[in-house]
């Protein structure tokens, strides 16, 4: 089966839907195709209307896929799904994309949901060597902390512009990065989140002497 | 607030008026006032009755906006800037050319899909415009007369606001509307697969593809969307679809220099272009605040273009247009909207 806006989609039930923070799902299903750690599924609830791409947040050994969205005001895809229940039809395309991760040494860095191909990394063997940076706007939007913390200690930093918290940089990840005195040019540097994060981000990354060919970006859309 | 006429096809007007308990034909009275013949206020449509207009009135506006801004180059190129929803703002480019006079439509208010060398994508995605706004660009250009083509190739990603161009294209192309031939009409993709294929299907408007590389790795690096929709797929695409005589393709590659101009590169575009009869237009690359980009010097240019054209490759330097009044796509807009936007958090 189709959507409207062409991709092949499978039919999957719910395993469960959690709410993560206010206006924050995991949203769970079978595992029905194999995939990469990072790529992207496109979902939609109902075959008549066009779907959305989201990243997938499980690893790629586990039986069930998770995908992590925020509700968008007025949006009506992400305000049914957080109504669905176990049991639910979804559609789901074939995992796709190439913002893959590798084992090399690099800097993950992710806004609000945008932790979610970093999350599977993480949770696919792919996270020594690296360090991630979260930024968030509260504390709550810090979506797993409490395993990212034990995982990565001093190489996990969440960055909260609008509250204080322990072990957290008051202040957008730009600000963080701003701060730092030098960056490891030989790394490679992941980003994700919206258009205008990615596009501050990587400039501040070439400023500080980053090549651009070690930074690889992923914008919501 | 009132809803606006300007921008509605002729199918969503006469939604409109049968709601409103007029006859089905007024649809169409209302499509010639909107798209043939310039008016600026309900009443002035003449051949509906003045109940009609009054009712039409209390509800809807026609909503079209003038330009607020312009600059005009030393080369006749002009800049307009239109506002747009929530104090926001968006560019047209204006490009006479001989007997050619072609405008530079914006689809969107910023872009989502942040491209390297694009400074359009430094505002980050602000809003999608409405077929209304987008066809605004076209109507209330001064030099609308002198129009011989539209490239959807402003602000903004077309394919990321789907809806509203096809409904833009259904009215500059229709019998009702403007009644272009399509064929004057190119929309410009870094190349959403889904989107473009169904505006293959949907619409009879030439395509332009921003290339930029024909190789995956280097896409990547400046164009975050290869990542979702990588170039082997979307070259698949392209050559599956059945082109016909009269529709063209074209691919849009801005020379970087040491990054996209090698023999290398020839190569594989003529590889990858092999069995499409198509065209590349080679742009020059104007630096952009920040960028580690830089273009290469004339002469590598035209050497590039050379190299292509002995490989059988239709291809063409874009002229530089409008260099002294900030041709970059966006630059305008950038400057205005920075007088209004509040920083975001992330």
């Amino acid at each position: 089966m189709s959507t409207k806006d062409g991709y092949k989609l499978f039919q999957a039930n719910v395993l469960k839907l959690e709410e993560i923070a206010t206006g924050v799902f995991v949203l769970s299903y079978k595992k029905l195709h194999e995939f990469i750690a990072g790529q992207v599924v496109a979902i939609t609830t109902d075959l008549n209307d066009e779907s959305r791409l989201y990243s997938i947040a499980s690893g790629v050994r586990e039986e069930e896929v998770r995908i992590l969205f925020n509700v968008v005001p007025e949006g009506k895809l992400t305000t049914q799904m957080s109504q669905l229940v176990e049991g639910d039809q979804i559609f789901i395309s074939k995992p796709f994309g190439k913002f893959t991760g590798t084992k090399e040494p690099a800097y993950w860095i992710a806004a609000g949901t945008g932790i979610a191909p970093f999350a599977s990394m993480f949770y696919s063997g792919l996270a020594s060597n690296k360090v991630l940076i979260h930024g968030g706007r509260t504390l709550s939007a810090f979506y797993f902390r409490n395993v990212f913390e034990v995982y990565f200690d001093d190489n996990y930093i969440p960055c909260c512009s609008q509250q204080s918290g322990q072990g957290v940089f008051k202040g957008r990840l730009t600000e963080y990065l701003k701060s730092l005195n030098e960056l490891p040019p030989e790394h490679k540097y992941y980003l994700c989140g919206s258009a205008e994060m990615v596009v501050e981000t990587r400039d501040i990354l070439i400023q500080k002497g980053i090549p651009f060919k070690q930074i690889i970006a992923e914008i919501y859309f | 607030m009132k809803d606006k006429l300007f921008g509605k096809t002729l199918s969503e007007l006469q939604e409109i008026v049968v709601q409103e308990g007029m006859p089905a034909f007024v649809a169409g009275q209302i499509s010639d006032w909107l798209y043939k013949k310039h008016i600026t206020e309900i009443q002035e449509m003449k051949n509906l009755s003045k109940v009609n207009r009054t009712k039409l009135q209390e509800k809807y506006e026609i909503g079209l906006n003038l330009p607020v801004k312009v600059q005009t180059s030393i080369d006749g190129t002009k800049k307009y800037l239109y506002p747009a929803a929530g104090k926001k703002f968006i560019e047209s480019a204006y490009i006479p050319d001989k007997d050619r006079a072609t405008l530079c439509v914006s689809s969107q208010i910023g872009c989502k899909m942040g491209c390297l060398f694009c400074m359009t994508g430094k505002q980050g995605f602000q809003g999608q415009l409405s077929a209304g706004e987008i066809v605004n660009q076209i109507h209330s250009l001064p030099e609308f007369d002198k129009l011989t083509n539209v490239v959807y190739m402003g602000m903004g990603e077309p394919f990321d606001n789907l809806k509203e161009v096809l409904k833009s294209l259904e009215i500059m192309t229709s019998e009702w509307g403007y009644g272009w031939s399509p064929k004057r009409i190119t929309v410009s993709t870094i190349g959403i697969i889904p989107a473009m294929q169904q505006f293959l299907t949907e619409s009879k408007a030439h395509l332009a593809i921003s290339l930029h590389s024909p190789f995956e790795d280097d896409r990547k690096k400046i164009m975050p969307i290869e990542n979702v929709y990588p170039l082997p797929k979307l070259l698949q695409a392209i050559h599956e679809f059945e082109w016909g005589k009269q529709r063209r393709i074209s691919f849009e590659y801005i020379l970087f220099k040491g990054f996209n101009d090698s023999q290398r590169h020839v190569n594989e575009l003529a590889k990858i272009l092999n069995g499409l009869k198509c065209r590349i237009n080679l742009l020059r690359f104007h630096p952009i605040p920040d960028s580690p980009l830089e273009s290469p010097d004339e002469k590598a240019i035209v050497e590039f273009r050379e190299k292509l054209t002995s490989k059988g490759i239709t291809t063409t330097i874009r002229a530089s247009r409008g260099q002294d009044i900030f041709a970059a796509c966006g630059l305008l807009s950038t400057k205005e909207l920075q007088k209004n936007t509040e920083p975001i958090d992330f």
